[in-house]
């Protein structure tokens, strides 16, 4: 039997004296020495010709007046572009705005409602936006999931493969401009370094099958591998047009050489190819072969539980996003469009310039468009066949990309454009 | 280290399913069921060469209810429910021909009314059959809208159903004698109603999914059946029109009204697997038209004619066929003169496609197998009875 100690107020009194005892210790002792020693030694950033002391520090935060010029000083940082705005950030929201216009636009297609009730009712703007929680309820069930490791696999690769996958769509996102001076890389070979960090996806898709030692994740990755022999060539032949027009591989340029002609008029083969080839890629209905359902249970996904599935399916609508923003920055004009899009300012500090909130929004209507495109393909199309996919993409679409980087050629030396516009 | 191998080969071999037969032909015995997210409660023993199928057994049987032999312990109406178990996504079509055996049996003359009913119900019966039909063929495939078009089309029907009977799938309506109960006096409006705006919506299945490219390199020229073949091999049903034998007991053999209906019965030549869809597509049509016409011819007067409490045949034996949704099911009753029955045997069409599985799986390639197998109808609770 449990025994319960009596209450006394001396007792209580003694055990908050004590509490505070401690932390005068340890906050007079450890803390504060630390952080005069960083404060003496850390020279104070200077923004606006504005010597940042931590009072100023402490000012800014609480008053967004003063604050601005620092808000726009954290926007300019490389940090910043990494993890949020052109970054890791960004990217995931589009992801799963995707998820939920995939979910409702099916819906919609197939005589149903989808997602509904999640969210409906916390919120009074939230009325027409049927169940947008749903996303969060689904993500909150997959991490309460445990992750399950079958017998016999090889778990350090196992449990890699997710990771992998996040990893190489978040470089791949890097690659991305989203408006002019907005990206994070802006590398001379973006384009290179988009279909080196493509080639990971088939790759890791095969390894985890190899790993999950079950029989119908191998099937599903030597199917993804057939799918990537047979979709790459063509992929990368189609690419090349608009290489040979931009005259550069940077991704940058490419927009930047579509000033009068976006390329899907030059080019409107190549943009076709490059369209069928993305879905490929992306595994998605018609290409869904690695991962049909009714013939090899979810493929190479069928190991996968609570969040290493989430990652993968995360991971999976990045490479979505990434594939439309491709579509939209090698053939549709990357960023430009008419203005449309005022500057955001706050308090007299330009935080994004009309041109380049220009930039975002066209960009971001244009890419959803593309996904969009993709969602509607996948609800009116059955499940190709393997034999058929190899046979159209080795036959035809190669024959095909060969025209089309003919064409290219051509136009070059009709004189219809010059290098780089 | 090579006895370990060879001991572990050995083990391999003892699995069934994964024998190596002849290793120099490099031939491997797969099973695909009983538990194949495609297959249902059915094994397909299938020995490929690479990508070609060798030889396809088909292996039913895990799902046997000896459904004959519960009839022989039960009197002739309490056989009704439970004879509609093996198939009840069209329980109308295989409770049909049993309730005319019966009828024919007891010597019975049914109301008018009743087989004007009768004829509706099975009609609305095959509807919801072929749509749920559809949607797995549709979900086979990788299609997931045309999984959804069917599925909430069937609603309507079972709807219709509903209102006539009582229970949305397993109605348990025909009995010898007429129908369990009359339709309630707005059914043949809403039913009007509801047949027409389903005929409107069939046409939007043409456009995206038999017009579809991806569709039809899966399925033309895909398990092609010949003429000859379907008739040597007993195909039935939409199988054996499909392959341009223009057999159906409607009119072969009309039974209650359908003599009376105007309809025409569907035969396509190519015999592949994309006609053996079309078919009960157009098929769908041809019962819209006789449900309408049913609707409108139908007389006022009883539908049931009441039995005893046991009612029981002379020593007869009675045969009775109808066309079900899947092809013909017939009836075989044997009567001692008791109020139960000596023998009932049934003969399912789904039983009937086995030989003409394996006759198109042979040959064919292994991604092929699964628009040859859903094109075949075939539904191993229902031939396994």
């Amino acid at each position: 039997m449990a025994t319960v100690s009596e209450f006394r107020f001396s007792e209580f009194v003694k055990s908050i004296l004590w509490l505070l005892f401690w932390v005068t210790l340890v906050v007079s002792l450890i803390v504060l020495p630390i952080i005069f020693i960083v404060l003496f030694y850390v020279p104070e950033p200077i923004i606006d010709g504005q010597r940042i002391n931590p009072y100023l520090l402490l000012t800014m935060l609480t008053n967004p007046q003063i604050g601005a010029p620092l808000i726009k000083a954290t926007m300019e940082t490389t940090f910043f572009k990494v993890v949020v705005l052109p970054g890791f950030t960004f990217a995931a929201l589009f992801a799963t705005v995707l998820i939920y216009a995939e979910r409702k636009i099916l819906a919609k297609m197939q005589l149903r409602v989808g997602p509904y009730h999640a969210g409906r009712e916390a919120f009074w703007w939230a009325n027409s936006l049927g169940g947008f929680l749903q996303l969060i309820a689904d993500l909150l069930k997959l991490l309460g999931k445990e992750i399950i490791v079958p017998k016999g696999a090889d778990k350090p690769i196992f449990l890699a493969a997710p990771v992998v996958l996040i990893i190489a769509s978040a470089g791949l996102v890097a690659l991305i401009p989203i408006a002019p001076n907005w990206v994070v890389a802006d590398i001379d070979v973006g384009l290179l370094a988009v279909f080196a960090l493509l080639g990971f996806f088939p790759l890791t898709a095969l390894l985890a099958s190899y790993a999950s030692n079950s029989k119908y994740p191998f099937i599903g990755g030597l199917r993804a591998l057939y799918q990537l022999i047979s979709y790459e060539i063509p992929l990368i032949l189609s690419v090349l047009g608009v290489v040979i027009l931009a005259g550069t591989l940077s991704l940058t340029g490419i927009v930047e050489a579509q000033n009068p002609y976006w390329f899907i008029v030059l080019l409107p083969i190549g943009a076709v190819i490059f369209f069928i080839t993305a879905l490929a890629e992306l595994e998605r209905i018609p290409f869904d072969l690695p991962e049909a359902e009714s013939e090899i249970v979810a493929g190479w996904l069928t190991e996968y539980s609570g969040m290493t599935y989430g990652l993968i399916q995360l991971a999976n609508y990045i490479k979505m996003y990434v594939l439309s923003a491709l579509f939209v920055t090698l053939f549709l004009g990357g960023w430009s469009g008419p203005q449309i899009a005022s500057s955001l300012e706050i308090f007299n500090v330009t935080l994004i310039t009309a041109e380049e909130a220009n930039g975002m929004t066209w960009f971001v209507i244009k890419t959803l468009g593309i996904a969009i495109l993709m969602i509607i393909i996948r609800g009116i199309n059955p499940r190709i066949k393997i034999d058929l996919l190899l046979k159209t993409a080795w036959g035809k679409l190669i024959a095909v990309a060969f025209i089309n980087v003919f064409i290219a050629v051509a136009l070059l030396y009709l004189g219809v454009v010059t290098v780089g516009a | 280290m090579q006895q370990e191998d060879k001991a572990l080969k050995d083990r391999v071999r003892e699995i069934p399913g994964l024998q190596m037969e002849g290793e120099d032909r490099g031939i491997l015995t797969l099973s695909v069921g009983p538990q194949h997210p495609g297959s249902g409660h059915f094994r397909l023993i299938i020995k490929v060469d690479g990508d070609i199928i060798a030889e396809a057994l088909p292996d039913p049987g895990y799902v046997h209810r000896g459904e004959e032999k519960m009839c022989e312990y039960r009197n002739y109406i309490q056989n009704i429910p439970h004879l509609e178990r093996p198939m009840i996504a069209d329980s109308c079509g295989i409770l049909y021909p049993y309730v005319l055996a019966v009828e024919e049996l007891l010597g019975i003359q049914v109301p008018e009314r009743a087989k004007y009913i009768r004829v509706i119900m099975a009609e609305i019966n095959r509807c919801i059959f072929e749509l749920y039909w559809l949607a797995i063929y549709g979900i086979f495939l990788g299609h997931s809208t045309m999984f959804m078009w069917p599925m909430a089309d069937r609603e309507l029907l079972i709807d219709l159903a509903e209102m006539a009977s009582g229970a949305r799938v397993t109605h348990a309506y025909f009995v010898p004698g007429g129908v369990r109960n009359d339709i309630p006096d707005i059914f043949v409006e809403k039913a009007t109603k509801h047949v027409k705006y389903f005929r409107s919506r069939l046409k939007e299945y043409e456009s995206i999914f038999y017009a579809n490219p991806l569709f039809q390199a899966r399925t033309v020229n895909v398990g092609v059946l010949r003429r000859e073949d379907a008739i040597n091999l007993g195909a039935t049903g939409p199988v054996l029109r499909a392959s341009g034998v223009e057999h159906d007991i409607r009119k072969a053999e009309p039974y209650d009204v359908y003599d009376e209906m105007d309809f025409k019965v569907i035969t396509m030549k190519e015999g592949d697997s994309y006609a053996r869809a079309y078919v009960p597509w157009l098929e769908m049509y041809e019962s819209v038209e006789i449900i309408l016409q049913a609707l409108e011819k139908i007389p006022n007067g009883p539908v049931r004619i009441k039995l005893g409490p046991n009612p029981k045949g002379g020593v007869a034996e009675v045969f009775k066929r109808v066309e079900a949704a899947r092809g013909e099911l017939a009836y075989y009753i044997v009567s001692d003169g008791n109020p139960k029955p000596y023998r009932v045997k049934l003969s399912v069409p789904s039983f009937r496609e086995l030989p003409v599985m394996a006759h198109l799986l042979k040959g064919a390639k292994l991604a092929d197998m699964p628009s040859i197998y859903w094109s075949m109808n075939y539904w191993p609770v229902e031939a396994d009875r």
